[in-house]
């Protein structure tokens, strides 16, 4: 595969994150330029090959000059830009922001099978997330086990549409949609048909691999058995752009 | 413990209990095992399903709470933790996030009694309701009833995360859990 070659007319803009100087192309996004650097920002809905979402919120970052947050993953960079990452502000919002992710759904990581290689229980962790002071809302979601080899539990489903966005724009197969708003909210296949039944689905098995928690999981794993494995993702979305 | 030989003046007092939780985190507590000694030197159990007093003294320093609050009596003995210890320690999942316990607010609390005392028993099936403590609808986290203190989570937490938490109350530092352990720990 020959390499990508630089767009001639992108410029270069410098700008500061944190303490350090840096460079980036103007067409490349905050998360962008602190993954490349190793500065580390939270994020949940991002996933570096599929295209940005912006919802989760956890990837929030205050530029200086503007009141209001900004989103790291969907805020391109700019010239003379200052942005700074881990505020006490930023670190306060990102907290209750994953404390309400706990709270709506129902986590029960000790008994999880995504216990130890989930996303958003590592994110409570290094976000210094010990309790939920929010009441859990106590409200079970349906689990689908219809399909074969795969299985869909809502009361693990942040709706970051990981899923969605692997299946339509990577497998092209568009069997992952969002049915109904705020905590009626589920992440649907086909038009709301059991995943079992599926004609789109080809089984292929991407949705699980990128869904950050246990909401999507292999049939038959028990406790902690699901690892994720996503480095398939970028490799597959470099060669579909290159195309 | 309040059996060995040195001064007890200067040793900070402990108080633990179990509420709605399997003991895990009370095995994970002497899982520390030779540090137990050390820990000797510096603490004393005043009341705990360790030792054999029946009363929690008037003041405590530390109170340790194991399990969720999932009946009338947890309630009672986690106010009497509150009003009796000056920092109130939540140890394990159970206690931190109602964790297994609160897997039964999914059901009706009449449909979960028949389940366990009526459809699995084949003889006399009957709902006790003497000499056992009333339970409550909703299994409930310790934090969402009395003020708690420190949060330790983990399934259970680690000997190694007990005994960072002790030794940094002990060294008169706020510790933080979340460096040593997390839900599902
Ligand atoms: S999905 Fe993650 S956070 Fe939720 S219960 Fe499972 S391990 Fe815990
Ligand atoms: S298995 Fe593949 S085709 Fe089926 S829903 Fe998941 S990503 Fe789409
Ligand atoms: S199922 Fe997984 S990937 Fe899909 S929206 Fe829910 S958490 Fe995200
Ligand atoms: S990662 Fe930026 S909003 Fe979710």
């Amino acid at each position: 595969m020959p390499l990508p070659v630089p767009q001639p007319n992108i410029r270069v803009v410098t700008l500061k994150i944190d303490d350090q100087d840096l460079s980036a192309r103007e067409d490349e996004t905050i998360i962008e330029v602190c993954r490349e650097h190793k500065i580390p920002v939270p994020s949940l809905c991002y996933l570096d090959g599929l295209s940005v979402w912006g919802g989760c919120r956890l990837c929030v970052v205050e530029i200086a000059g503007q009141g209001r947050l900004s989103a790291a993953c969907s805020t391109r960079v700019a010239e003379g830009m200052h942005v700074h990452t881990n505020t006490e502000r930023l670190q306060r919002y990102r907290r209750t922001i994953i404390e309400m992710l706990f709270a709506e759904r129902n986590h029960v990581c000790s008994v999880c099978v995504s216990n130890g290689h989930c996303e958003l229980q590592a994110l409570g962790q290094s976000c210094g997330v010990d309790h939920v002071r929010v009441p859990y809302r106590q409200t079970p979601y349906p689990v689908d086990s219809s399909h074969e080899s795969f299985r869909l539990d809502h009361n693990r489903c942040i709706l970051c549409t990981r899923c969605v966005r692997v299946c339509d724009e990577i497998e092209g197969a568009h069997t992952w949609d969002v049915m109904g708003r705020g905590s009626d909210c589920l992440v649907i296949t086909d038009l709301a048909l059991p995943w079992g039944e599926s004609e789109t689905c080809t089984s292929c098995g991407k949705c699980v691999q990128v869904c950050p928690t246990g909401a999507l999981v292999k049939q038959g794993t028990s406790v902690g058995e699901m690892v994720k494995d996503q480095h398939f993702l970028p490799i597959l979305a470099r060669r579909r752009h290159a195309r | 413990m309040s059996t060995t030989t040195t001064s007890t003046a200067n040793r900070i007092t402990v108080a633990t209990t179990w509420l709605d939780g399997c003991s895990g985190c009370h095995m994970s507590f002497l899982d520390m095992d030779e540090r137990l000694v050390d820990l000797a030197q510096q603490i004393d159990i005043v009341y705990s399903p360790l030792v054999d007093t029946k009363e929690l003294p008037e003041q405590v320093d530390i109170g340790i709470l194991e399990g969720s609050i999932s009946s009338e009596d947890d309630l009672e003995k986690a106010k009497a933790f509150r009003k009796h210890c000056t920092l109130l320690i939540s140890l394990g999942d159970c206690a931190v996030t109602g964790n297994v316990p609160a897997i039964r607010n999914h059901f009706k609390l009449s449909d979960v009694l028949d389940r366990a005392y009526r459809e699995n028993v084949d003889l006399q099936p009957q709902i006790p309701t003497k000499s056992v403590p009333v339970l409550l609808t909703t299994v409930k986290p310790i934090h969402s009833e009395v003020e708690v203190d420190v949060f330790v989570p983990g399934c259970p937490p680690s000997a190694d995360a007990i005994w960072y938490v002790l030794s940094e109350l002990i060294a008169g530092r706020k510790p933080d859990p979340s460096q040593v352990t997390r839900f599902g720990a």
